[in-house]
This record gives C-alpha cells, structure tokens and sequence, in this order.
C-alpha cells in the first residue's frame, strides 16, 4: 500500500486535455436541464468554445515549450510534437461542430451525448499524441477509439450507421488489441514500458520478441490510420457513420495516428530502424496501390473518399518511413491542409446530403457545381488538392514527402507515389466531372423539396477549411518552420 | 511589373467569377477590358524593356521573395527578352479569344471567361517563373483551367478527351516533378540560376517527359486529336498556339542549357522522334476529313518542327524556333477561330460536305487564304522565316534533319492547301447553306489583328530575332 507514491502532476500541461472533458461534461450534463430547442445551440457553442480554448492553450504551450519534457512520471510527453498536433485535432474538432450543426434535426435526443463524445474524442486524441509509454499509448487509442465506436453508430435508428458502428467496434478492437499484445512482447523483452527506457532497453532484449513486439505494434497503428492492408474497416465506416462523424474521424484519427507512430517509432525504436523503415515503405506502397485502385470503381462519394482516406495514408507514411528530420516536417506540414480538406469535402457531400437526403453518388453530385457555386468551387480546389494541384497546401506536402524520399536515396518511393498520384487523378477528377460536366436532369436526380435550408455551419466549415487549404500554400514558409520546430523534437535515426 | 502581368488576368478572373452579374453582357466585358488591359500593360512592359541590357541572364523586372528557405524555394519571377515576346502571344491571343467567346456567347460566360484569364495567368507565370518549384505551380495551374474548359464546354465527346487530356499531361508532369525535386535538392535551391551544377540524364529525361506530352512530341500527342476537335475553336486555339509554346519554353530555358551533358547523349534520339512527329504530323493533317483535324495535326507537325529547332541548339536553330513559336501561335489560334466561323455556319467541320464558301464572302475567303499562304510558309513570310532559320541551324548539326525538315515544308503546302480549297473552293458543299454570312464585324476585329501581326513579322521578322540574345537564363 505505502510503495505508490503519487506522482507529481503539472496541470497546465495537461490543459488542452482538460479543457475539452470539461466542456464534455458540461455538455453531457447540463443539457439534461435545458428545454429540447435550446440543447442543441448549447452543446455546438460549448463544444466549438473548448475546441477553441484547447487550441488556443495547446499554441500557448508551444510557445513555452522550447524543449520537451515529461510529465506524469514521464508517462506523458509535453513537447512541441504534441502541441501541433493537439492543434490539428483541436481544429478538425472545431471544424466537425460546424458540420454537425445542422444535421438530423430529428435526432435531437442524443445532441448532448453527440458533443460530449466529439470532445472525449478529441481529448482522447490530444492524450495519444503526447503518449511516451506503451500504457499511456493504450488508454489514449482507446479513448478516442471507444468515442468513435459510439460516435459512428449514434445514429441509431438509421441502419447503416449501426452497421458501421459494430464493424469499427469489431475490427477497431482487434487492432487494439494487436497493439496491446505487442506491447507486451516489447515489455517482456526490455523490461520496460517507457519509449526511452525501450530504447536504452534494447541493446540486451531478446531480439525476436523485440521485433515481434514492434511488428505487432505498428500493426496496431496501422489499422487506426487505415493503411493498406489494415484498412478493411475503412470503407465500411467512413459510409456508414454520420457524415460529420466521417468528416472528423478521416480528419483527426489520421492526425493522431501518424503523430504517436511517428513518435513511437522514432524514440523507442531507433535501434530497429533499419527495419521499420522499409516495413513502413512496403505498408506505403501497399496503400498507394490498393487505395487508388479500389476507389476507381467507386460510386458512392464517402466511400471514394474513404480509398482516398487510405491512399493517403500511404502517401503519409512515405516521409515517416524515411525516417528524417525532413520527413517529419513533411508529414506534419502535409497533415495541416489534410484534414482541413478532409473536414471541407465531407461537409459538402454532408450538405449535398441533406439536400438529395439519400446517400450522395457520382449521379448525386450532378449539377451542384452551378446550382452551389461556392461549394462546387471549394470541392474543386480540394479535389485538385487531393491530386496534389496547387493552390492547396496539400500540393506542397506532396513535393515534400517526395522531397524527403529523394533525399534520403529513395527515389523509387516517390516515384511509386507519383504513378499512385497519375491514377488518383481519375477519380478525383471525376467527381469535379459530375459536379460540372453533367446536369441533373441528365441522371433524373432533383434535390429533393426545392431549395435547402441555409446551414451556417457547413458554409462556415468549408470556408474555413478552403482558408486553411489555400493559405497553407501560400503562406507555407512560418507554417513549414513551425512543423519544423514541432519536428525538431524527435532525434530522427537517418 | 512582372507580378502585375501575372496577377491582373488571375485577380481579373476572380473578379468576374465572384460579381453577381445581371446582365449576360456584365462578364463578357469586364473579361475583355481585363484581357485589353493586360495587353496594354505588356506593350507598356516592352516599350520600357531594355533590350541592350548586359545584366547576368538578361533578367529584367525581376521580383524575388522568399516562399520556404529550409529547401531554398522562392517567388522569383522576371522577364527576358525571349520570354517578353512568348508572354507577348500569350496576351495578344488570350485577348482574341476571350474577344470571340464573348461575342459567340458562351453559356456561363462569367465561368468560362474567368476560366480563359485564369488561363492566361498561369501561361504567363510558367513563362516567368524563375524557379523551378514556381515553374511547376504555374504549370500545374495550366491544367486546372483546360479541363473544365474542355469539360464543361467542349463538344459531345468532351468526357473522354479531358480524362486523356489531363491523365497524359499529368503522367509527365509529374515525372517532371520527380525531376525538379532530384534537382533542387542536390543543388540546394530550386532557382533556374543554381540548379544544374549537378548533371544527371534522368533529371533530363523527368523534365522532357512533361514537355514531351504538352508540345506534343510523337509519340505521346495521343491526347491531341479528341482534345482539338472536342474544345471551343478558341479554347483549341489557345491550347495549340500558346499552351503547348509552354512545353517549348521548357526546352529553351530549363531542359537545354541546364543539362547539356544530357543533351549530346539525348539529341539524336530526340531529333529522330520529331523528324517522325514532323513527317507524320504533316501526313495526317493532309488525311484528316475535318477543318479541325488538318489543324490539329499540322500543330503536331509545327510543334515538331520547333522542338527540331530546339535541339539543335545553336543560334540560328533557337532564333527560328523562337520566332515559329510566335508565328505558330498566332497562325493556329487563328485558323480555329476561322475554323470555329466555318462550323457556325455550316454545323459541320468535314471536309467532304464543305466547299465553295469563297462566292460572296470575300473576308472570310481573304483572311483564311491570307493565314494559309503565311502557315505554308510561302517565301517572304514570317513563317518562312522561322522554318528557314530552324532548317539553317538543324543543317549545321547534319544535312539529314535538314532534308527531313524541307520534305515536311512541301507537305505543309499540300495540307493547308487542300485545306483552303475544300473549303473556299470546289463546288458548294452540300453542308454550306446559300444564306450562310460573311465574317461578322465582330469575328474580323478578333481575327484581324492575329493576321495583322502576322504580316508585320512577316515584312520584319527582326523584330523578334534581333531583340533576343538571351536564350536559356
């Protein structure tokens, strides 16, 4: 009894954390005592205030934070990585109230639990990324997983999103508890939970139940950011879940994801580099081929959008396989643009399903490019985006990631992602085809009773989203120093 | 004033997009006076070019702003005096063709004339650029406009001429991306000025990719014919007259005096590849049943012809390729736009039901013979001047391209007279109705000035050759 001593625990680093449970439980209890047409402006406006104030305490603590440092008993590590990151959630967070605002106005019961998990969620996520030892790891990707399990299937009386709901439960569990196994392989083997302690651990492990251990693990990671062949659920959940839940999930969770392996890769595992980085290259390669391929025969837009969801995860992994300092700032400077063009073109196909309220296909799409000027334009510039077309940021993500394989000698990786990119072209530009090319009347699709109600918060979204998008592009030089400050954390191994 | 020569055709056409218009008329102009201004802005740039000017690389109004430093990518633009006359094209004949779209009425005309002053920017940008990250931007920014251009407005085929369109066109360019890439970083910087230290045959081989797909060099012109007959006759004019002038200026500038080491090894294969694109080019133009094709295939073949110039790689053969580059654009643009006059007329642009459209309408028989003699490069025209500059220069490198290159002349006098016959000549075709009008007012003040500028280089072609000395930056 008298052996724990409770650590000593810095609250204010803690503070995007805490911020946003607080607002989750303002949000899940107070409404209880608020009239039905009130819950709903309640919760948006406490969900889109602590997203604000994570943010805005996540920017504060990158500025303090010149160095990094552990907290909680060095279970948790407060530094510059995690602040961006927290910043990228935070913001998908902000971006995904907009979206859901207006969305199944029928559904108003479940508003309160809808925005408490949004933010347990996205708090969940905030802990993952700043994660330093495999227990921290584990509670965090199960935090933000559990909230996602409910999120995605919060629609409960629409079939579909039960579906999606129990499939990610399912197959989300089975990844976790990969991760969980090969945690405990690399445990068994160093001795050690902690990512330094594994590190320092290496040298005498058992060297096959190390690299189980770090395969298992990345195995795990993997099915959270959706990389080929670990993407099986992808598909299944981006359509089923609610589409603001998807906006956010395809958004955040990536974010998430490729932060902690990044930082679990680089610290605890330096010794195995060697390994990991052509492991990630072949999971890259994978994604690249299959995402791209699969989304050709596409028809449903979630869906395409959940293969272009994976082929990105390959398009990610290229710069964290190549294990640089480069490369890290290339991943995090291309995850900026990513989920904000993520968060803007689910929130037009959320829109263009509330108006058609049926699930939007290439034939759905026909035609908004006139009837919606602004929308169409925006998912223009994010499907021009996603080829890797400027004016978007994601553009110079791309010439980035690329940049980071060419210099570390791996031409052939970015010459793989440049024939991925030829054949996402396809697709991408299809769905600017059918928004312009082809007029409703051509596919017998009118959106359903007239002209749709305003809705504020997805207009708001996707401008937000195309701001972030545009000016990503051209304001790339502060953005890339301070992904490269956020980089600069991890002591890259090449 | 560079920037300002970017900026004003892209800030003219975010202007007509977003404005709220009420009239059908309100866009058209607007698009007009922007391409006007943008014109009077590049007479004011030349008129106050310093064409003796002795800087390093001839760099005039240059700007230089850092974008990112960690990898030494900037927003550096400027002009040179080559590029001054290649920027001079890209105006002029966005002007015709925005002057045309607007008279012919276009559906959504704020769409489709901002979409043609987006265009513009971002030729001109490519011809500016001075760093090759930038250079990739602007040519990317190409593309964006071109495919729903062709998408939106194009003819019935339209689908499938764009994916190819956009699917060939990125294939290479992205190789050239591979290529910039590999080249900025071994040389640390991304500015035309820095890269090129470091010699390598791929990084030559990533940037003739794309310009090989964009001019097009045979074989990789697949996308040409769909996307030629399937766009709007200014939209193809633009696209074969100045877009793929582009594609040419990457040779100039980027391909050729960065990697000569490439070059020896890659000339004679190159060389051997346009002598057929020529040949070839000039064969199918003569075969093609429609207006349109015999066009798009002599673009082929002039395209061909430029890059034969290109590589040879002396004075005389970059001077002649420089100045078809102009001639081209402008004989090309303009014999769509007739084109475009023929097939109003007649709903048809087949050759076979044409004919006879010379009685009774002298300017649209004047101004077609007119472009034809000066594309068939008749002796004492611009056209003639080029070629003969391009075969002079190629001779020096061996007499063989030379005969390959004045085989093609003949054959170019075969198809654009057999052009102009079947269409002013021969019996009435049975598409061409008697009521069928001359040139409206509107189509001669579009037209006129192409051919205007064509006669004036042809009596002056120093114009150009003389007040270019700095090839290659």
């Amino acid at each position: 009894m008298n052996g724990f001593q409770q650590p000593n625990i810095d609250w204010a680093a803690l503070s995007p954390e805490l911020v946003m449970l607080g607002g989750a439980s303002v949000c899940l209890v107070l409404t209880l005592f608020l009239p039905w047409g009130w819950r709903r402006p309640f919760c948006a406006a406490i969900a889109a205030l602590c997203f604000v104030g994570a943010g805005g305490t996540a920017i504060v603590l990158f500025t303090m934070d010149e160095t990094g440092r552990g907290i909680v008993a060095d279970a948790i590590q407060r530094d510059r990585l995690a602040e961006f990151a927290q910043i990228l959630v935070a913001g998908s967070g902000l971006l995904a109230v907009g979206a859901s605002f207006g969305w199944e106005r029928s559904e108003r019961d479940r508003v309160g639990e809808f925005y408490t998990l949004l933010l347990t969620a996205t708090a969940g996520m905030a802990f993952f990324v700043a994660a330093s030892n495999l227990m921290t790891l584990f509670l965090g990707l199960e935090w933000f997983s559990i909230s996602l399990y409910i999120l995605t299937a919060i629609a409960v009386s629409w079939l579909p999103s039960l579906e999606a709901g129990l499939k990610y439960l399912i197959v989300g569990s089975f990844g976790s508890a990969i991760l969980l196994f090969g945690s405990a392989f690399v445990y068994g083997a160093t001795g050690s939970i902690g990512y330094s302690g594994i590190a320092s651990g290496a040298e005498g492990a058992d060297r096959f139940l190390f690299v189980l251990g770090l395969a298992l693990i990345l195995v795990g990671l993997a099915f959270k950011m959706s990389a080929a062949p670990f993407h099986m659920w992808t598909p299944d959940v981006y359509q089923g879940a609610p589409t603001p839940v998807t906006a956010f999930m395809a958004a955040a969770t990536k974010v998430a994801a490729l932060v902690a392996t990044m930082r679990i890769l680089v610290t605890a595992f330096p010794s195995e580099a060697r390994l990991w980085t052509i492991a990630l290259a072949v999971i890259a390669c994978i994604s690249l081929a299959w995402g791209n391929l699969a989304a050709l025969v596409q028809t449903d837009i979630k869906r395409l959008l959940a293969y272009s969801s994976i082929s990105h995860a390959g398009f990610m992994l290229i710069p964290v396989a190549v294990g640089t300092s480069l490369g890290g700032r290339a991943i995090l400077f291309y995850l900026i643009s990513y989920a904000a063009m993520n968060l803007g073109a689910f929130a037009i196909v959320a829109a263009r399903e509330r108006e058609l309220a049926r699930p939007v296909t290439f034939d759905g799409l026909a035609g908004l490019g006139w009837e919606r000027p602004f929308y169409g334009a925006a998912m223009s510039l994010f499907m021009f985006g996603f080829i890797g077309l400027p004016p978007a940021g994601l553009f110079l993500g791309k010439f980035y990631a690329f940049s980071a394989a060419v210099d570390r000698g791996w031409t052939w990786l970015a010459i793989v992602g440049v024939a991925a990119t030829v054949i996402s072209i396809y697709y991408y530009a299809g769905v600017i085809g059918a928004m312009y090319f082809r007029q409703p009347v051509e596919v017998r699709m009118a959106p359903a009773g007239g002209s749709p109600p305003r809705d504020f918060g997805i207009a708001a979204t996707v401008l937000l989203s195309l701001v972030v998008t545009v000016g990503s592009f051209v304001f790339a030089g502060p953005l890339l120093d301070i992904a490269r400050d956020a980089a600069s954390v991890l002591n890259f191994p090449n | 004033m560079t920037t300002a020569l970017i900026l004003v055709p892209i800030g003219g056409a975010l202007w007509v997009w977003i404005t709220p218009w009420r009239t059908a008329r309100g866009p058209g102009g607007l698009a007009l006076l922007v391409a006007l201004a943008e014109l009077a802005l590049w007479v004011g740039t030349t008129a106050n070019f310093d064409f003796s000017s002795s800087r390093p690389g001839g760099l005039q109004f240059d700007t230089k702003v850092v974008w990112f430093k960690d990898l030494g990518v900037s927003y550096n633009v400027g002009l040179q005096d080559f590029t001054l006359w290649l920027v001079g094209l890209t105006v002029l004949a966005t002007a015709a063709a925005v002057g045309y779209g607007f008279w012919v009425g276009r559906d959504r005309p704020a769409a489709y004339l901002g979409l043609l002053l987006f265009l513009e920017g971002a030729v001109v940008g490519v011809f500016t650029a001075h760093d090759l990250l930038l250079f990739y931007v602007f040519w990317e920014a190409m593309l964006i406009p071109l495919y729903v251009l062709i998408g939106v407005w194009g003819g019935p085929g339209r689908l499938g001429a764009t994916v190819k369109f956009v699917v060939y066109t990125m294939a290479g360019s992205l190789l050239m991306l591979v290529a910039i890439i590999a080249a900025g970083l071994s040389a640390g910087s991304f500015a035309f000025a820095d890269v090129g230290g470091h010699q390598s045959v791929w990084i030559f081989l990533g940037f003739t990719a794309a310009f090989a797909v964009k001019a097009p060099l045979w074989p990789f012109h697949g996308w040409l014919p769909d996307a030629y007959r399937e766009s709007t006759p200014e939209v193809a004019g633009l696209l074969s007259g100045v877009v793929s002038k582009a594609a040419a200026y990457g040779f100039l500038a980027i391909a050729l005096p960065l990697y000569p080491g490439a070059l020896d090894d890659w000339r004679v294969p190159i060389l051997v590849l346009a002598s057929i694109g020529l040949v070839y080019g000039s064969l199918l133009a003569f075969r093609a049943p429609d207006v349109r094709g015999v066009i798009a295939y002599s673009s082929l073949a002039q395209m061909n012809l430029i890059v034969i110039g290109l590589f040879a790689t002396n004075a005389s053969g970059n001077d002649g390729a420089l100045l078809q580059m102009v001639n081209h654009g402008l004989i090309s643009l303009a014999l769509f736009l007739l084109a475009g006059a023929v097939e109003r007329r007649t709903a048809t642009g087949q050759l076979a039901l044409l004919g006879g459209m010379a009685r009774g309408r002298p300017v649209l028989a004047t101004l077609l013979i007119t472009t034809g003699v000066i594309a068939l490069a008749v002796p004492g025209s611009t056209a003639f001047a080029g070629e003969f500059l391009i075969l002079n220069g190629i001779f020096t490198v061996g007499w063989g391209w030379a005969v390959v290159g004045a085989v093609a002349i003949v054959l170019a006098a075969m198809y654009i007279l057999r052009l102009v016959s079947a269409v002013l000549h021969l019996d009435v075709g049975s598409a061409v109705p008697e009521a069928a009008l001359d040139l409206r007012p509107a189509e001669i003040g579009v037209i006129v000035p192409l051919v205007a500028v064509l006669l004036f280089l042809s009596f002056w072609p120093a114009a150009i050759t003389d007040h270019t000395r700095f090839f290659g930056g």
